[in-house]
């Protein structure tokens, strides 16, 4: 019996696609996504819009509040840590945690690392902006990508630059010739074997959601049709006027992101979306998505 | 060796709701078999077998009643072949203990997460009843086991310590493990020789 390996990571993540994964800060919260068919929560003690809100430096949340959510659902339950931070990592995969967000919504604790996460059980999710930084997680054990968009914001803007972005690139290296992939590995700053991987399968050689700014059907389904594999909604659902119908809504957008006539019918009703901030408005050091390299 | 040949005209639908259904289709077109995704019932005409894919069973279900797929579903397994792997065991199972919406296809009693949390997940090498060409890995993610079978039942696979991961039952077949996460296809023809026989028949 073998466990821990890459199939068994990769293939965890395999699972999420076509859902929707939901921060949720009680095990009230975690009921509430459950029973609108998330496939799996984000145990967080502040979702992002407070973490912005509030200032400071954001940390790891407290593991006793993790377990509380995790006895309370039986669908998987992922928590952060932050950048380089391999002993909350630790600390996550002791509790039992079904996957480890290395997350830039924290405030980073090495500027130069990212976690050696070939080493743990657990598998771990990254963030990225395009292709390179993508592959270079990978390359250190992420098992599952997101891409970044700039989180507690209720603004899809950066997400649908970064999902851009990434699968523009997938679709350039695809068209490569072999004897081009070296040069364009190196100017990515990606390792070769991974810039080949992507080349030959013409897509993310692991599972890709998007994250950071999803907070209506539409925009799920946006991401979708740009072509992601699922989408992360952080502050979208619980800083939103009705958090029960919003989630069921995204969690069908999600299914049936191809299909306006449903689309427009999941989309009536919702009650007040998150009020969001423009990310235009947005001074660049507090953007979360310029953490981690 | 192949148990069943692909045939181009065999049309076989995958439950695309949630979960790896990509994977599955992934397989079936590799075997050379039209491969269709199936989101509303609509989609279920024409189809010669189903496929429910793995991912999260809460998910699904829920899905799954909110399009009214489940009363479509139960009607087009009368005539047709139905597999499920994981998720798609416990969906289609008589009792998974909870509230849980399933198909109540196969005569079973479920545990889901029996083997515990992710970090639990495991590769295992498993001799199946019925399947030629000897072990196949299994790859178990979270993944749930049959704790009780139906006098209708066969169970065909244990793993050592007596844990029943896959059984058949006339036309539906059920797997707690993902074979549409590895190359090797057998359990792929092994079904699509089940969805053979009921077109024959």
């Amino acid at each position: 019996m073998e466990k821990g390996t890459e199939t068994l990571k990769r293939g965890h993540a395999q699972m999420l696609k076509g859902g929707v994964i939901m921060d949720v800060v009680t095990p009230e919260h975690a009921r509430i996504a459950e029973d609108a068919g998330a496939c799996a929560v984000m145990a967080l003690e502040r979702v992002p819009a407070d973490i912005r809100a509030h200032g400071g430096v954001a940390r790891m949340s407290d593991p006793g509040l993790i377990l509380q959510i995790m006895e309370s659902v039986t669908i998987p339950v992922m928590a952060k840590c932050r950048i380089g931070h391999f002993v909350e990592a630790q600390i996550l995969e002791a509790i039992g945690v079904d996957y480890i967000d290395e997350s830039e919504v924290l405030t980073p604790a090495d500027e130069q690392n990212h976690i050696e996460k070939t080493k743990f059980n657990v598998p771990f999710v990254c963030g990225c902006r395009n292709l390179g930084e993508a592959l270079r997680r990978i390359a250190e054990g992420a098992a599952m990508i997101r891409t970044k968009g700039e989180a507690g914001t209720g603004d899809v803007v950066e997400a649908v630059r970064h999902a851009r972005s990434v699968i523009g690139e997938i679709r350039r290296v695809s068209a490569m010739r072999e004897d081009e992939l070296a040069s364009y590995a190196k100017e990515i700053g990606a390792p070769l074997e991974l810039v080949i991987e992507t080349s030959q399968k013409g897509r993310m050689p692991v599972v890709n959601f998007a994250a950071g700014g999803v907070a209506t059907p539409a925009d799920a389904a946006l991401m979708m049709q740009l072509g992601v594999d699922g989408v992360f909604v952080g502050s979208g659902i619980f800083k939103s006027g009705n958090p029960s119908a919003r989630a069921k809504a995204i969690v069908k957008a999600v299914t049936h992101f191809n299909d306006p006539k449903i689309l427009a019918e999941v989309s009536q009703g919702l009650g007040e979306a998150m009020v969001g901030i423009g990310v235009s408005q947005l001074p660049e050091k507090e953007r979360l998505a310029d953490r981690g390299w | 060796m192949l148990i069943a040949d692909g045939d181009p005209s065999m049309k076989i639908g995958v439950l695309a709701l949630q979960g790896d259904f990509e994977e599955h289709c992934g397989c079936l077109t590799r075997l050379e078999v039209d491969a269709r995704e199936v989101r509303l019932p609509s989609q279920l005409d024409n189809l010669d077998g189903l496929i429910l894919p793995g991912g999260e069973s809460t998910s699904i279900g829920k899905l799954a009643t909110d399009y009214d797929l489940v009363e479509p579903i139960q009607k087009f397994a009368k005539s047709a072949p139905v597999w499920g792997t994981c998720g798609g065991l416990v969906f289609l199972a008589t009792d998974v203990g909870g509230d849980q919406p399933t198909l109540g296809l196969i005569d079973m009693v479920v545990e889901r997460n029996a083997f515990g949390r992710q970090v639990d997940s495991f590769e295992e090498d498993l001799e199946i009843t019925g399947l030629p060409g000897g072990l196949f890995r299994g790859i178990f993610i979270r993944a749930p086991k049959v704790v009780k079978v139906g006098q209708s039942v066969s169970i065909i696979c244990e793993l050592k310590g007596g844990s029943i991961v896959a059984v058949r039952s006339g036309r539906f077949l059920a797997t707690s493990f993902h074979p549409e996460l590895t190359t090797d296809t057998r359990v792929h023809e092994y079904f699509l020789a089940m969805v053979e026989k009921a077109l024959r028949s």
